[in-house]
């Protein structure tokens, strides 16, 4: 499903990714895992598309397509879905609201009817429940004033809506209290079928006892300096990232 | 009716005020014809709407004569308690030497009258005197630039720190005739110093006193100013002041400005953020009783992009007293990243006293962040209640609320001996009089 | 963001939609302004003395005013004696019902997307339509005149209503006003008049549509609404002008009078013609609105939606004499392109126990120039008087400005004011987070202004609610540079 060879990127004049390659199958979970600054949060921006990022070497294959070409809506429109680690607010626009437009848009784009509004609630009303959201939250402004877990919960909300191919949850479980992280985690596991797959990005191993990833891969200083199975996250938990820092500098 | 001919005033004080010219006679005569083109503003004049400076001039001054020697014997009452700092002093505009002495060493700051560093063609003063100074927009600054009759010349070195405060004193003494004072700052703070300046004004005497300022701030790149005006005089004046603050690049400032007496208060706060990343504070009080008009008018004029401003003014009003602000920021083209606020609260006390507030926002560059909000009310009746519940008295309890409001912008006042000392004039204040 | 521009562009180059002409035969009078051009004004109505004294006497008042030089806009000297001053569109006998009106004139309305036939009967809006300032159809007269409801052109209430007129006719905006409304009250030739009576409730929309069509010439309406005790009426009026190389004046004069518990709703869509993108052409827009709250507890609620005029000058202001009463002004103003706006509301409240409202959102974009200017004046016996103002501005782009002049004046101890303002673009966060879910950049600054001004489009009757979001989707759409 995605293919990434050899990607680098900067901001600035900073280089941050410094060669990453990945291969992700549908139906796997991988989670990228790695000490602050390491990059994580870069890989996940740059595959959804922020102009701020400038990929400077390697390329990325998305069901076929080369994904570095295309705009950011494109990218939603052919399956990507990013899950933001700080949901932004819109004043003034429902979640209904920018639901509706994104989701018909993404049906424009794929030669798909828009949705009538009774079939599009009702749709709303499903999924809705898959992260136990309550509809007068969709009826305020698009994340303003939600609290942290609130807008994690949109977000997964959001998610199963759009129906993504490849779902990318940045630091999902940041600001979360164990209730919540076990509610966005619970929904994050029934939108998992054989034909998608998602790549958690984490700081923690906490979050990988509520989604149980395939494959996990530690970033360090821009690259994948180990991978290895879900047994390898246990052992960062046990061990720290220092561990995994000297093997670096030895090697 | 009366059948009185208009009056030129204008004309009548460039009469009474002609003077032999003893320094910058060129700037002067400039300035002097600005001062006629422009004439003193009327009632009709936008930035003098609410605050009749002009007819103040016109009703309670004959303009003959005004030299009148001050006649003051001793400074310390009007001195800052325990304040250990270079004392300057200027007695109706004229310089007191015996009043006055610098205890910083010359090589961390030159301090000398103004006509003094004309005369000794003081590099600084070359450059920098009248260069900023608002002579083409407003009257009272082209007047002071035609008529000034001294000053206080500060200039501290690159990369100095001083240690200790300026503090510059302006004393009028109107026991035996009206007064009319035309007093100037030039302070040069250059590349990477650090200094703070005091200024404060008293007056004693029954008569009325014109006092009006021009000061000039030059705050050159990665400079601090800390700079702190105490307006108490609790005499039948009338002053009028023009600062002008010019930053570079880096720089960083504090300005607070206090008001509690006086007659009719009018103080023109400019400042040019002319450099990037710039920092600036400014703050101000007015706490005002009896007939005291007090207008603040302040500008921040953002020319260059990524830097801050904050302006917090408030102000009580009791008695017939009325509080005028207007604050204008400007963001000028390309002055990208910006972000400037302010904020002008105000607490109306008696039934006679009134506001006038307009913050202004002019802003030309997209990428900003800028916001103004003011309010004018009471004190919160809920936390008067509140207090009172707990069996504190009501003028108590609205005097701590009061005294609550206020202190917030003491906060910025780096100087424990002088942020105490302003503490105490506002608990004063607000104990016998509110 | 380089896209950004780029779809800036293409929106910016869109045509002006209602930019046609009609042929129209039209009965005018010759260029110019003189005592001479009002008496023909006047005779061309039929009106009474009285009325033409008035005229003569705004005349007078006006020639010894000077044009105001305070708001924050520039433009070319304007030459009064450039402009003709009265245009009707010919009609052998004035129509007494849609049959007899001139088809090109049913087919101007249709399309402006006013039908002034059955389309509205259903959406249950009465509508009078201004031509070049002459009314010249009124829907529904009778249905409401069942209620007692007057509503009908300004000539025609001269004539069947003149008590009524007569009474109210400068009561809230005198003559001697402003230079503006002097000109309005010398030459004004049509406009709307609407008289509710006592504890009606006017079932349906009354909405005014004026439309300039000849060239050369300035539209000059006014429009009188009052409001008896306990009623209340919502007021819809709506504005079109063709492309045109020249520029034209467009001087209006709104009255509402609420009486004791008396409610106006007045809601305003503004679209004349802006000018070219090159800053060419486009309507001079210099309106006096003024709401007077003169009973206890009565209320007057403005909504604008400004998005047309190459310059616009108007503060739809409200004076709170009745205790209790309570004023409202929600706006937004969008410029674009080389549009100048200044506006913005007074609120000046004298009774006691009055409450005001404001709720400003400016955007900019292009060259455009953008100023909200208001005041809320507390009067020395206003005793517990309560106003919010909020005013925002978005700026897109960084070629345009947005400014803002709040004027603040309590004179009483007891009242509460709080004034917030904020400048800020459109967040590239914000566009990212839509882009992310696969809405396209257009239609993400669209979703997102709305969103931005949803405050005030909330005021907006359902019909008017709808264009209003066109428009402003219309001119703005992915201007985010």
């Amino acid at each position: 499903m995605l293919n990434i060879k050899n990607l680098q990127a900067k901001i600035g004049e900073k280089q941050i990714l410094n060669g990453i390659d990945l291969k992700v199958n549908a139906g796997e979970v991988h989670a990228i895992m790695g000490p602050n600054g390491s990059g994580k949060s870069t890989l996940a921006s740059v595959l959804s598309g922020r102009e701020e990022y400038e990929v400077t070497g390697g390329e990325v294959d998305f069901l076929g397509k080369d994904l570095l070409e295309l705009s950011p809506e494109d990218r939603a429109r052919e399956g990507i879905f990013m899950a933001f680690q700080y949901p932004v607010e819109i004043p003034g626009v429902s979640t209904i609201n920018f639901m509706k437009t994104a989701l018909n848009q993404i049906r424009e784009y794929r030669g798909q009817q828009a949705l009538d509004a009774v079939s599009f609630l009702q749709l709303m009303k499903e999924k809705m429940k898959l992260v136990a959201i309550d509809q007068s939250l969709l009826n305020r402004s698009l994340n303003e004033g939600f609290s942290g877990g609130e807008k994690k919960r949109n977000e997964i909300f959001q998610m199963a809506m759009l129906e993504p191919k490849l779902a990318i949850l940045d630091e999902t479980d940041s600001g979360l209290d164990i209730d919540a992280l076990r509610i966005v985690a619970n929904g994050v596991n029934k939108l998992r079928n054989k034909n998608n797959a998602t790549i958690v990005v984490t700081h923690y191993q906490r979050l990988l006892d509520y989604i149980v990833p395939d494959y996990v891969h530690v970033l360090y200083k821009g690259k994948i300096v180990k991978s290895g199975t879900k047994e390898l996250a246990l052992e960062l938990e046990a061990k720290g990232y220092d561990w995994i820092k000297s093997e670096v500098t030895v090697a | 009716m009366s059948t009185s001919v208009a009056r030129d005033i204008t004309s009548e004080i460039i009469d009474s005020l002609r003077q032999p010219f003893n320094a910058a006679i060129e700037q002067r005569s400039q300035a002097l014809e600005q001062f006629k083109k422009l004439g003193l503003p009327g009632s009709r004049h936008e930035e003098y709407r609410f605050t009749p400076v002009t007819r103040y001039l016109e009703k309670n001054f004959s303009w003959t004569k005004n030299d009148i020697e001050g006649n003051i014997a001793s400074a310390v009452g009007f001195l800052i308690p325990q304040l250990d700092a270079n004392v300057l002093v200027l007695v109706n505009g004229k310089f007191n030497a015996s009043l006055s002495k610098v205890i910083s060493p010359a090589s961390e700051i030159t301090i000398t009258t103004l006509s003094e560093a004309i005369r000794s063609q003081h590099v600084a003063v070359n450059e920098y005197f009248n260069k900023f100074v608002s002579n083409e927009s407003d009257a009272f600054a082209a007047m002071n630039s035609a008529f000034w009759q001294e000053g206080i010349f500060v200039h501290v070195p690159e990369n100095t720190p001083v240690e200790k405060p300026v503090f510059i004193l302006h004393l009028n003494d109107a026991t035996s005739a009206q007064v009319v004072t035309q007093t100037r700052i030039l302070a040069v703070i250059e590349k990477g110093a650090t200094v703070s300046v005091i200024e404060k004004s008293d007056s004693i005497g029954e008569n009325t006193i014109f006092h009006n300022f021009a000061e000039e701030w030059i705050v050159k790149e990665g400079a601090h100013l800390e700079y702190c005006k105490i307006q108490n005089d609790s005499g039948k004046i009338c002053q009028v002041s023009n600062s002008v603050i010019h930053q570079s690049a880096a720089s960083k400032l504090n300005t607070f400005t206090l008001t509690l007496d006086g007659q009719l208060i009018r103080n023109n706060l400019h400042i040019l953020i002319d450099g990037e990343q710039c920092e600036s504070h400014f703050y101000g009080l007015y706490l005002l009783t009896g007939n005291t008009l007090a207008d603040n008018h302040t500008v921040v004029d953002h020319k260059k992009p990524n830097s801050f401003s904050n302006e917090m003014y408030k102000g009580i009003m009791d008695g017939n007293s009325k509080g005028v602000f207007n604050g204008k920021i400007y963001v000028r083209p390309h002055a990208q990243k910006t972000n400037a606020f302010q904020s002008n609260r105000n607490i109306i006390i008696s039934d006679t006293a009134t506001v006038n507030t307009k913050p202004q926002l002019e802003i030309w560059a997209d990428d900003v962040k800028c916001s103004h909000g003011c309010t004018s009310g009471q004190l919160d009746e809920g936390a008067l209640f509140y207090l009172r519940s707990r069996g504190i008295a009501e003028a108590n309890a609205k005097a701590m609320l009061l005294y609550a409001f206020a202190a917030e912008v003491l906060e910025p006042i780096q100087n424990h001996t002088l942020k105490a000392y302003l503490d105490n004039l506002i608990a004063d204040r607000l104990q016998k009089n509110f | 963001m380089s896209k950004g521009n780029q779809v800036l562009e293409e929106i910016t180059s869109k045509e002006y939609e209602h930019g046609w002409t009609v042929n129209l035969e039209t009965d005018e009078a010759p260029k110019g302004l003189n005592e001479d051009i009002v008496r023909f004004i006047s005779a061309k109505k039929n009106e009474p003395e009285w009325l033409l004294e008035w005229r003569l006497k705004s005349f007078r008042q006006w020639q010894k005013m000077t044009e105001p030089k305070w708001p924050n806009v520039t433009y070319p000297v304007i030459n009064y004696q450039d402009i003709i001053y009265y245009s009707a569109p010919k009609q052998k006998v004035k129509p007494n019902s849609l049959d007899e009106v001139d088809p090109e004139l049913i087919k101007t309305f249709e399309k402006l997307g006013i039908s002034l036939t059955e389309q509205k009967r259903l959406t249950g809006v009465a509508v009078d339509a201004v031509i070049d300032s002459v009314s010249v159809a009124t829907t529904f007269k009778e249905k409401l005149s069942e209620l007692g409801i007057i509503f009908c052109s300004f000539s025609e209430a001269v004539k069947e209503h003149p008590e009524l007129v007569k009474k109210y006719l400068g009561s809230v905006v005198p003559m001697s006003d402003n230079y503006f409304a002097a000109l309005n009250s010398a030459v004004f030739s049509d406009g709307s008049f609407c008289y509710i009576p006592k504890g009606v409730r006017c079932p349906m929309e009354l909405s005014t549509y004026f439309r300039i069509n000849a060239a050369n010439t300035g539209q000059f309406e006014r429009t009188l609404i009052v409001a008896d005790e306990g009623s209340y009426v919502s007021y819809l009026e709506g504005c079109t002008a063709p492309m045109r190389d020249e520029n034209q004046l467009h001087a209006a004069v709104v009255e509402l009078y609420a009486m004791k518990g008396a409610e106006i709703k007045y809601s305003t869509v503004q679209n004349w013609y802006p000018g070219d993108k090159e800053g060419k052409g486009g309507i001079y827009n210099f309106v006096t609105k003024r709401g007077l709250c003169a009973g206890d507890h009565s209320k007057i609620s403005w909504t604008q939606v400004e998005t047309g005029s190459a310059i616009t000058w108007k503060y739809p202001s409200c004076i709170l004499k009745g205790d209790y009463s309570v004023g409202e002004f929600y706006s937004v103003a969008v410029t674009n392109n080389y549009q100048q706006a200044d506006t913005g509301t007074k609120m000046i409240h004298i009774g006691k126990n009055t409450r005001s409202r404001i709720v400003s959102k400016g955007i900019s974009a292009g060259k455009s120039q953008n100023s909200y200017r208001g005041q809320v004046h507390v009067m020395k016996r206003a005793t517990n008087a309560r106003n919010h103002s909020q005013c925002d501005s978005l700026l897109m782009g960084d070629q345009c400005g947005a400014h803002t002049f709040p004027y603040i004046d309590v004179e009483n101890n007891s009242a509460r004011i709080e004034h917030e303002a904020t400048t800020s673009k459109i967040g590239e966060d914000q566009i990212f987070y839509c882009l992310q879910r696969g809405i396209d950049e257009e239609s993400a600054v669209a979703l997102i202004v709305n969103g931005y001004a949803k405050e005030v489009l909330n005021q907006l009757p359902m019909e008017f609610a709808v264009e209003a979001q066109k428009l402003l989707a219309l001119t703005l759409e992915g201007s985010v540079g």
